[in-house]
């Protein structure tokens, strides 16, 4: 069937039908931010990974001390932010692929979301609290 | 099951087996295990604001035989995903697509990965372990 025979059938325009369907509802948004989510990643997983390492050892006082610093506590939560963020971009691709029932594929999708929200929040709860606490 | 009724694609038994499959496969694996491994994230920043008990519990508990186990997978996947994100972010440049460069960036993606954890590995282990 031609884009022309739809036309016909229904009076609309091409676009206007496959508006809505497929990839077109998002269009690549899903794909930019997953690769924009990963270059942040690259930066902040590195100095996550060393931050960690620095810290190895490190008593309860040391360990408050750094992650209160100002700029350990900002790149923490931007670390724990993008990190659920792309985590669950790329779950969401997993699910998609491979649970073929409608409704369990809707009930993954909508928990991953609230848990990494949960995640997120908490993350930067834990690290605020820690940064405005004396 | 499958509620639609879509082709299917040949089952990966038919293919030659090529260490882009492999991966292919385990950067998905390990994604899934790191989007696990978030949540120890979690807890370790909720455990240090929790108070001095809390965060040595939590430090015994990863510093434990176990602990230290899944820390090292998590390691490892974590510079796996790491490397071979990397590799894919410069083939979405439309960079390395020739077949030899796909393969060598492969191997090259594996082999930084097991450098990586193996560095980080020796320097904890000389340093006395995780706690």
């Amino acid at each position: 069937m031609s884009a022309k025979d739809i036309v016909v059938k229904d009076r609309r325009n091409p676009l206007k039908i496959a508006r809505g369907l497929g990839s077109s509802q998002s269009g690549v948004g899903h794909w930019w931010s997953q690769r924009v989510t990963a270059a942040a990643l690259v930066l902040l997983g590195v100095w996550f990974v060393i931050t960690v390492l620095c810290l190895l050892h490190a008593d309860y006082a040391t360990a408050r001390a750094a992650v209160a610093k100002p700029w350990n506590a900002l790149l923490l939560i931007a670390f724990a932010l993008t990190m659920f963020w792309h985590a669950v971009l790329g779950l969401q691709v997993v699910i998609e692929d491979y649970v073929h029932t409608r409704w369990k594929e809707v009930v993954l999708l909508v928990a991953i979301k609230f848990l990494a929200v949960l995640g997120a929040l908490a993350s930067a709860l834990a690290v605020l609290r820690i940064a405005l606490t004396p | 099951m499958a509620d639609t009724q879509r082709p299917l694609s040949p089952h990966l038994q038919i293919y030659k087996w090529q260490v882009q499959m492999m991966t292919s496969i385990v950067h998905r694996a390990t994604g899934i295990a790191l989007a696990v491994g978030s949540l120890l994230v979690v807890c370790g920043l909720w455990n240090l604001a929790a108070g001095e008990d809390s965060f040595n519990r939590f430090k015994s508990i990863i510093g434990s035989p176990f602990g230290t186990v899944l820390l090292i997978g998590w390691s490892w996947a974590l510079f796996f995903h790491l490397c071979n994100g990397i590799r894919h972010l410069i083939q979405d440049a439309g960079l390395g697509y020739d077949i030899p460069q796909f393969v060598r960036s492969s191997w090259l993606a594996v082999a930084g990965s097991i450098v990586l954890t193996v560095l980080v590995w020796a320097y904890v282990m000389t340093a006395g372990g995780v706690a």
